[in-house]
């Protein structure tokens, strides 16, 4: 009976130590939402306690429903029939036991039925999720598609759209991407008229659509003819109907039980949501950025799955006359794995927190507004985490999509020939991890949308002050290996700074991402060592083994390793 | 129409996670060191009645004869959907056995009114007796219907279930109000919904009530019960003075029951016999397993 929140002793730290007082409070209208709704809390430690409560219900779903079916959705896949997707049998079942428990709404106000609930939580909801479903978590972590129709439809299309998600009657896609316009979303081509009598609709293809089959379409479009850049583009919401084609499903590496659909719109009626021309600079943006930090939950959850696979191999697997968990090779490349993850859970709720910080600042801005209050100071928090958000947002993603990787790689290799064979799940984790630094954006764009950031130096305050705090023993240890990889960011930034040179800035862009990266973790870690004797191990080896990276970093933008970027064509043979 | 379903639920310690350290030396379970769960079977029981009240309207209405903290049963009951939860409890129910339990049980029953169906798990996992069921349904003079896996109809008045044996099933019909006893393949047990259970985390028994005034002065128990009652959070406890039961029948008086003795018995592999993989090897074994009586 393993339940996936409390099995997880990491993630209870995680969750132990949140600090979300300000932003339930936000969200919460002062309680008075307690007035209104039974299930509303009363207080913060309600709030807390109804947050346990029902992530206890998640980690039961996801360890003891979920998990057990993910490896016959994983061999069963996704249907066409007669044009219509059909699910793998375990994701059907799944999806029911989510809606029974309602689960589909998680993050919605309650007033369109949901649970109100922070994007923290909801994380951590996808997080266990994903670690007994990956795939799943691409129908289950859908619930952006309609914050989004939340944030930016009117009050008619909310009453619309909205409960049908909430209560798990619908499921949703968001329709972006083209055979032509994947990373370049600028250049989407379908297109959107309004018919003689008003009526918007839409005509044309679009490639690798998550749950394209769903029945609440997200879809950007170009709606101003003649055109060519994302100033052109609107959003627009559609239900399934008839004159939407499911072209093909596509036959993939991973995440079998999420399908994949190529589709055609013949002239589809919809609605536009929010302004015309503001459907991919302002909501589209909106969109994928919640959606990043889902697929960086999503990575995460692989992670410790593949983790555990790994641990719990090496400690059966008997060679040279014991477990090789035993021997040392293998117990370094666990506990690489481990600090890894668990870093990588640090920057992801820290990250969570920033964006829902955001979020209910921006929502009590409107209020005060509204009252006719002074709002200036809250504005400017606002302007303070929207910028945090915007940088850690695509920082994290990059960082847990890419070590997912790395986590299950080596975690199939700990289990050796028998890792390559089916007969273990270790080798769907791989398969299914392959994707998280592809879709949402790929790795190199998220180093793209995190690099103003970097090199504005967007956390600099948060830097100095922690540099003037006095640790205890090895920690202060610690603190000097981030004061000096602090010391060869400023460096290697001023250096990519003084060569002016675009192309090179944007190549040494992931190197100053990473180094940038290595900070902030390294920080919160220090933080987090300060609460929990353990913590200090992962502090430990995850700052200690930063420092090194750091330099190497360092050196290759110094040396310019890059400078042979001019002699492309000769070396590319 | 709608049944009116009531739904016979026990707490039970987690025998299927026994370790050592809670067996005590003559044998016995120290019941202290166990967790206390919901009784599997128990819990498919609620489900099925929730599911007859999905189709058919109803109400469903689960009671527990326990300690105190079986109100945290009821909670999750509440979690699940039921309507109404009761909780029978006083410290002379204590030592009942199957009897005296399902004595208690009737009578609680009768006091709720008219019910068409009462539904019960066909065994606790601790006491294993199956017994409560069918005593229960004997005291409130009712067809019972047990190892139910499936309802196969209901009409009107009528129902007609399934019951499933080691070797086959036999599919038979009632007129209501009836009894039925659920096996595990029953069902599977509904996840408890979310905005129920944040809303329901909080209901509490007298009990518990008085547990909360206890040692602050401010509080008090009449004015927290008529608050609890209001927000539709008061767990109704039922005692045997309410009931009107006879003492002579409840708990340790009541139970004609009376360990003997408990036996540890430790069961370990003595003897092994080795046979070879070979023909010969697999015809000895076959005989031997034949002989043993393992196969038939």
């Amino acid at each position: 009976m393993p339940n996936f929140f409390t099995d997880n002793p990491d993630l209870l730290f995680h969750f132990n130590h949140l600090n979300l007082k300000e932003i339930v409070e936000i969200a919460e209208n002062g309680y008075e939402e307690a007035q209104k709704y039974p299930y509303a809390p009363v207080n913060y430690e309600d709030a807390m306690e109804n947050y346990r409560k029902v992530l206890e219900v998640v980690g039961d779903i996801a360890g003891n429903f979920v998990a057990p079916r993910a490896e016959g959705v994983d061999r069963e896949g996704p249907r066409l029939v007669n044009g219509r997707v059909e699910y793998a049998r375990g994701i059907k079942e799944d999806l029911e036991r989510l809606t029974q428990a309602e689960l589909m709404g998680m993050t919605l106000p309650r007033e369109y039925g949901g649970l109100n609930f922070p994007h923290t939580i909801y994380m951590m909801a996808i997080e266990m999720i994903s670690r007994a479903d990956a795939s799943l978590m691409n129908l289950f972590g859908l619930q952006d598609i309609a914050e989004t129709i939340y944030k930016y439809g009117d009050e008619e299309q909310k009453k619309q759209f909205l409960p049908k998600f909430a209560s798990g009657e619908c499921t949703g896609a968001m329709v972006l991407t083209e055979p032509d316009a994947g990373s370049d979303l600028q250049a989407v081509k379908l297109h959107a008229y309004q018919d003689e009598k008003g009526q918007w609709r839409l005509r044309g293809v679009k490639r690798f659509i998550t749950n394209g089959g769903g029945d609440i379409l997200l879809v950007l479009a170009r709606s101003e003819p003649g055109t060519k850049d994302g100033r052109g583009l609107s959003l627009f919401v559609c239900q399934r109907d008839e004159s939407i084609k499911i072209r093909r499903l596509e036959d993939k590496l991973g995440i079998h039980g999420s399908p994949t659909a190529e589709m055609q719109f013949n002239d589809t009626p919809a609605q536009l949501i929010g302004k015309r021309k503001f459907g991919l600079i302002k909501y589209v943006m909106d969109l994928m950025n919640g959606a990043r930090l889902g697929v960086s939950a999503q990575a995460l959850g692989i992670a410790q799955a593949a983790y555990e696979e790994a641990r719990d191999y090496a400690r059966a697997r008997e060679q040279f006359g014991k477990p090789i968990y035993n021997i040392p090779v293998v117990t370094n490349m666990l506990i690489d794995m481990r600090v890894t993850l668990e870093s990588n859970r640090t920057l992801l709720y820290a990250t969570a927190r920033w964006v829902d910080l955001r979020d209910k600042l921006e929502k009590k801005v409107q209020q005060l507004k509204a009252a006719g209050r002074d709002f200036a100071e809250t504005q400017k928090r606002f302007k303070e985490a929207n910028r945090i958000a915007a940088l850690l947002t695509p920082m994290t993603k990059y960082v847990l999509t890419e070590s997912a990787n790395k986590i299950c790689y080596d975690a199939l290799q700990i289990h050796g020939g028998a890792g390559y064979m089916r007969d273990f799940p270790i080798e769907r984790h791989a398969r299914d991890a392959r994707i998280t630094n592809i879709y949402e954006g790929t790795s190199q764009m998220q180093i793209v949308a995190a690099t103003g950031g970097v090199i504005n130096d967007i956390l600099k305050d948060y830097f100095e002050q922690q540099e003037q705090k006095s640790y205890k023993g090895h920690l202060q240890f610690l603190a000097d290996h981030l004061k000096e990889i602090r010391h060869i960011f400023l460096d290697s930034l001023q250096f990519v700074k003084d060569k002016d040179d675009e192309n090179f800035q944007d190549v040494a862009a992931r190197d100053l991402v990473e180094l940038y990266s290595y900070l902030y973790v390294g920080y919160l870690l220090l933080e987090q060592a300060e609460l929990d004797q353990r913590k200090i191990f992962i502090a430990n080896r995850y700052i200690v083994s930063a420092l090194a990276k750091a330099r190497k970093n360092a050196e290759e933008i110094r040396n310019e390793q890059f400078a042979d970027l001019l002699h492309a064509d000769e070396i590319l043979i | 129409m709608g049944y009116r379903s009531i739904v016979l639920v026990k707490q039970v310690p987690d025998t299927a996670n026994i370790s050592g350290e809670v067996m005590k030396p003559d044998g016995t379970v120290n019941r202290a060191a166990l967790p206390a769960i919901f009784n599997p079977e128990d819990r498919i029981a609620l489900e099925i009645a929730l599911q007859v009240k999905d189709r058919h309207g109803g109400e469903v209405i689960a009671l527990t004869m326990g300690p105190p903290k079986a109100s945290e049963i009821l909670r999750e009951c509440l979690y699940m959907g039921a309507d109404r939860v009761y909780l029978i409890s006083d410290r002379k129910f204590a030592g009942a056995d199957t009897l005296a339990t399902s004595y208690v049980l009737s009578e609680a029953i009768k006091k709720l009114g008219d019910f068409d169906f009462v539904f019960a798990g066909r065994q606790a996992i601790d006491g294993d007796t199956a017994q409560v069921g069918p005593q229960t349904a004997e005291k409130l003079g009712i067809p019972q219907i047990t190892y139910v896996d499936q309802i196969v109809e209901l009409n009107g008045k009528v129902v007609t279930a399934r019951r499933r044996f080691d070797n086959g099933y036999e599919i038979v019909r009632s007129q209501l109000p009836a009894l039925l006893t659920v096996i595990q393949e029953a069902a599977e047990p509904r996840p408890f919904k979310a905005t129920r259970l944040m809303t329901y985390k909080s209901a509490k028994s007298l009990m518990e009530l008085e547990k909360m005034v206890e040692g602050n002065p401010l509080l008090s128990r009449e004015d927290l019960r008529h608050e609890y009652e209001e927000r539709g959070l008061f767990i109704p406890t039922l005692t045997m003075d309410e009931l009107k039961l006879d003492e002579s029948r409840c708990g340790h008086s009541g139970s004609p029951t009376k360990v003997f003795k408990v036996e540890s018995v430790v069961l370990a592999g003595g003897e092994h016999e080795k046979f070879e993989p070979t023909r010969e090897g697999l015809d000895r074994l076959i005989t031997k397993l034949m002989e043993d009586r393992i196969f038939g």
